[in-house]
């Protein structure tokens, strides 16, 4: 049923496509509110000189981007032609047809995703995941990573200090366990006349905040998804031995080397925590990278970049980022594919990546002089090739809020153990694939 | 002059009045603040520890009103100078504008969908307000109560099906759609409000008109109307403030198209991170209306805030 | 709830000997399309979706499974509601905050009402002022109380360093979960105080001089005047100013998801934000609904018996 959907859709695009040109539409791109949507606006520009389309745009804030785009996609609204939607809803775009197929489209344009970051294009584009089903194209490649203050860790005597008491140099922590040494280290202590702490962390509770922090460590001691043999078989893997001691490390890190106050803390609570000089060390996105290094305060070569540190179980760092796809509902899918035709251009990635966006085209990102043509570049580069993503099954929504209200209450609220959390935690998955039928 | 044993004394009033002073000031602070952060840099509002003593800034307004994009100091010396002093003031950051922001078409929709369902339940309150003062209904003690208690729902609790209905009806996300419901949750205050304020009125003025040869519309909007027009007009500033100021059925229910400031304001973000400054200054302009309609119904504030239970 | 007119009204309505012969329309006629568009709104708005809201209560309906065949489950979704301990610590938490911002305001309120009630010069002017935190949005303060809240950037902590002494980072308003329901409750009182102060102050003003200068002329004590006459006749206001914040603030919402969103951990997660996240996150409109009919029938019950009250202790 829903195939032949698809399939109409794409034959009677098939058939437009020759007309499409003739007509300027007005197109509309949905995305979060955030530092990259404001270049693409500024590159987009581009696109409306050459093609003669006009773009609008509807960018919503992080805090209800998911649940405002989720339910436009459901209800089938016409809001958005083109939707940079985050990496985990492509399973329930893709099963219930609220995005169309690209394949066709991308062999007809020659736009080949073996061009792509790998990474991305098993985040962003396929579904089902492994198969060569594409649902969007990479947009813009995003990883959970690090900022530190090299100012503060370059102080001699904070380095004599450190040494004497670690017995190691004050530096890059080389495991989480030393980013947790160094996070201790700085807790408490007065630089220039401030009380400054260890790291903020996200702890936040009404989106996807704390999954996306936690995940960093609990992949790193050894949390998996499912049985890596047999699919939805989570007993034992999310509750894994390793996956307790990596959510009782998240916990330590909470109490031990987080600002106080830091209890509902996203992205942009730890920019401002940051930026303000509270804290020697911040975990986010690496969208913010250039937004620090611009930064009046922090910025200009006073900040360090690095990728997630290893944990005794692995070396993962939690995917952000996504890919840019045509919503089915709407109207103007023909001017909506010129755009992606027109962004999918190595040019065009080029002025991209220049102005912000973090490009997934590998001729970008593998350029010899891309590593060095901005201090974060090359963390970029080494934290996209350990990503792991979180779940991205039609019912991401409801297997993220049980991890959300299972971790925050375990980390910030200290209730239960973490063997008690996570052991609910695979009660609560349990019964939402019971539900859909694939348990 | 007074010697009312009731009047208190000297020194009462100079303690009263030292307390009370005291408690204004301290629960003026936060709406200081606020204001105050409108005119600060984005690195002074943040900064810690908080600073009370900064130089002011007309960047969040810019930032309010604008989206902006970082572009490096070789894009920058490209450019053709500033026409403008906000736009010097958004290059001295290092950015430059990309296109206005929403804030304007939120404030609009705020306006729309605020003085829409205040104009339309006005109406419809009026004239259900005169048939319950005027005429003998039956159940108009329960039908009265009834319209009473559709305020007592938790929004959220009739927001679901709304939200289905909504859906089903293509209301989703329309100003008309805002408006009726606004009306609707606003119908209660004002039929209450009005009422009493049609009692109020005396009955022989409209019997002396039906007996000029009036017909009983024209009773009404020739002699009840004109009368009752204060009070129309300060249940009217209640439904506008309480349409202005709601969040719940916005948030849940409006989205691109139809989203007032309410549910916009918490979430202006601004180049790396969320722009305090903006979300002070359009928290400001937004607070501007209130306090102006604050000032003026001064006389009529609790007979609104208690339905009319309290005439003062 | 009552209005102190309602049954007077009758007694207005313009004798029927006038009406038929002079206008076009009967009176009765013209009632009914006076009322009917108010009525009909309302039904549309109110009491259609509530009956909808009763029907999907018994259903395993979701909104986000268009797809999937909708089943009578019976009483399971109630089962599910009142058995589930989320449930109650939620409506404990509700039930904490109701008590202490009522208790806070009243005591509050009553105090500014009784001050300002002095008359003393500029009284006016320090009223408006007061009054203005509770004409603003609840969700626009409740943003910029989490700001306030900050230990190290908002001004909160700073302010009870100044008056105390305490170091401003050893305590974070939001971020402990003994002080966050405190944190929300601080905010709605700073907001709501100036409500039950007005009504106070309606009725203080109410009561006439002559029964003070009575006592007076019999020698009666201040505090034997404010206990035998000031309290009495003020707490039918207090008790109506009660009704109002109560009913308020079980819907509360908006102040409080913007500020604390509901955590951390579930503490402050008041009815309306959980039902709200059942709803509107996760979805389970069936189950969701059932949450709304027990609310609403919980807060129908509470106002009928408190409003009874409310009635003996006018009529007294």
């Amino acid at each position: 049923m829903k195939n032949k959907k698809v399939l109409s859709i794409l034959v009677s695009g098939g058939l437009l496509m020759g007309a499409s040109h003739l007509k300027a539409e007005d197109l509309t791109l949905c995305w979060a509110a955030w530092d990259p949507a404001n270049a693409l606006v500024e590159l987009s520009k581009e696109f409306e000189a050459e093609s003669g389309h006009n773009m609008s745009f509807e960018f919503v804030p992080w805090p209800n981007f998911a649940d405002r785009m989720l339910n436009e996609l459901n209800s089938g609204g016409q809001l958005c032609d083109l939707l940079i939607g985050d990496s985990q809803w492509i399973g329930g775009a893709a099963e219930n047809g609220q995005y169309i197929k690209l394949n066709s489209f991308f062999e007809k344009e020659g736009i080949d995703m073996a061009n792509f970051i790998p990474a991305t294009v098993t985040g962003y584009a396929e579904w089902p995941k492994g198969s060569p089903n594409y649902w969007a194209l990479p947009a813009f490649g995003d990883v959970v990573g690090w900022t530190y203050r090299k100012d503060w860790f370059e102080r001699p005597e904070l380095q004599a200090e450190f040494k004497e008491k670690y017995g190691r140099d004050l530096d890059v922590p080389a495991t989480l366990e030393e980013l947790k040494d160094i996070g201790q280290f700085f807790q408490g202590r007065e630089i220039d006349g401030k009380t400054v702490y260890g790291a903020s962390i996200y702890t936040e509770r009404g989106s996807e905040g704390i999954t996306m922090g936690v995940t960093n460590a609990l992949y790193n001691y050894g949390f998996e998804y499912n049985n890596p043999d047999k699919a939805y078989d989570l007993d034992g893997f999310v509750n894994s031995e390793g996956a307790i001691a990596g959510l009782e490390f998240y916990k330590e890190l909470y109490d031990t080397v987080t600002p106080p106050g830091s209890s509902n803390w996203y992205m942009g609570e730890n920019i401002d925590a940051y930026k303000s000089g509270q804290v020697a060390m911040q975990m986010n996105f690496a969208f913010i990278w250039p937004g620090v290094e611009a930064d009046p305060n922090v910025g200009g070569g006073k900040s360090g970049y690095f990728p997630n540190p290893p944990g005794p179980g692995g070396h993962f760092a939690q995917l952000g980022g996504q890919g840019i796809s045509v919503v089915a509902a709407s109207e103007k899918q023909n001017a909506a594919l010129e755009y992606i035709k027109w962004f999918a251009q190595q040019e065009v990635q080029e002025k991209w990546w220049a102005a912000g966006g973090y490009s997934a085209l590998s001729a970008v990102v593998e350029d010899p002089g891309f590593a060095t043509s901005q201090p974060y570049a090359q963390t970029f580069l080494d934290s996209m090739a350990i990503v792991k993503d979180f779940w991205a099954e039609p019912a991401y929504a409801d297997l993220l809020l049980a991890m959300q209200e299972r971790v925050h209450n375990y980390v910030v609220a200290g209730e239960g153990s973490a063997k008690e959390a996570l052991d609910g935690l695979v009660e609560d998955w349990v019964e939402v694939f019971e539900d859909e039928g694939k348990l | 002059m007074n010697f009312s044993v009731t009047e208190p004394s000297v020194r009462t009033k100079w303690f009263a009045g030292i307390t009370v002073v005291l408690y204004g000031l301290i629960t003026i602070i936060p709406l200081l603040w606020i204001i105050a952060t409108g005119f600060k840099t984005s690195e002074d509002a943040i900064s810690y520890p908080p600073k009370v003593v900064f130089k002011p800034t007309l960047e969040g307004y810019v930032n309010l009103f604008t989206t902006r994009t970082r572009v490096n100091q070789d894009e920058l010396e490209d450019l053709p100078p500033p026409e403008t002093w906000y736009e010097q003031l958004v290059r001295d950051r290092g950015q430059v504008i990309a296109s206005p922001s929403r804030y304007g078409e939120r404030f609009l929709n705020s306006l729309i969908i605020g003085f829409g369902s205040t104009a339309l339940c006005m109406v419809l309150g009026t004239a259900a307000a005169y048939a319950f003062s005027r005429f003998r209904l039956p159940l108009k003690d329960d039908l009265l109560f009834f319209i009473l208690s559709t305020r007592m729902m938790p929004p959220i609790a009739v927001a679901i099906p709304i939200f289905l209905m909504f859906k089903n009806l293509g209301l989703s996300d329309t100003h008309l759609g805002m408006i009726m419901l606004y009306t609707a949750v606003n119908l209660s205050l004002s039929v209450w409000l009005l009422k009493g304020f049609i009692d109020e009125i005396p009955v022989e003025y409209e019997e002396a008109a039906l007996i000029d040869g009036y017909t009983r519309f024209q009773a009404f909007y020739k002699v009840v109307l004109p009368q009752a027009a204060t009070g129309i007009a300060s249940t009217a500033i209640f439904c506008l403030i309480f349409a202005w100021n709601e969040y719940a059925f916005a948030v849940l229910l409006t989205s691109g198209n139809a989203q007032t400031a309410p549910p916009f304001i918490p979430t202006i973000i601004g180049v790396g991170g969320k722009d305090w400054p903006a979300v002070a200054a359009g928290a400001t302009l937004f607070l501007v209306p209130v306090m102006v309609f604050t000032v003026l119904l001064r006389k009529h504030l609790l007979r609104g805030i208690t339905f009319g239970a309290v005439r003062k | 709830m009552s209005n102190p007119d309602s049954s007077e009204t009758t007694a207005r309505t313009t004798p029927g000997n006038f009406k038929s012969a002079v206008t076009g329309l009967s009176d009765r006629a013209i009632a009914w399309i006076f009322v009917a568009p108010t009525i009909f709104l309302l039904l549309a708005v109110n009491i259609f979706p509530l009956i909808w809201t009763i029907v999907l209560s018994f259903t395993n309906y979701r909104v986000n499974r268009p797809n999937r065949d909708v089943e009578w489950v019976g009483l399971k979704n109630y089962q599910r509601i009142l058995t589930d301990n989320g449930t109650w610590e939620t409506m404990q938490a509700t039930a904490h905050f109701l008590i202490w911002t009522i208790v806070l305001q009243v005591l509050i309120g009553f105090a500014l009402a009784y001050l300002i009630n002095k008359k003393f010069k500029g009284n006016d002017l320090w009223t408006t002022i007061i009054v203005l935190p509770m004409m603003l949005s609840p969700a626009v303060v409740g943003t910029f109380w989490t700001f306030l809240y900050q230990p190290q950037i908002g001004l909160f902590n700073y302010l009870v360093t100044f008056f105390t002494g305490a170091d401003p980072a050893s305590f974070s308003m939001i971020g402990d979960k003994h002080l966050a329901p405190w944190s929300i409750i601080i905010a709605d009182t700073w907001m709501w105080t100036p409500f039950v102060m007005l009504i106070c102050l309606a009725g203080l003003r109410s009561i006439p001089d002559s029964i003070y200068e009575a006592a007076e002329c019999d020698r009666a004590s201040r505090w034997r005047q404010f206990w035998t006459i000031t309290f009495p006749l003020v707490l039918p206001f207090l008790m109506l100013a009660v009704l109002f914040r109560g009913i308020e603030n079980f819907k509360m919402f908006d102040l409080v998801v913007q500020l604390t969103g509901g955590g951390p951990g579930n503490t402050t997660t008041l009815t309306s934000i959980d039902l709200k996240r059942e709803a509107f996150e996760k979805w389970r409109t069936g189950q969701s609904s059932a949450y709304a009919v027990v609310l609403f029938v919980t807060v129908f019950g509470l106002a009928s018996i408190y409003v009874k009250a409310l009635n003996k202790v006018k009529d007294r």
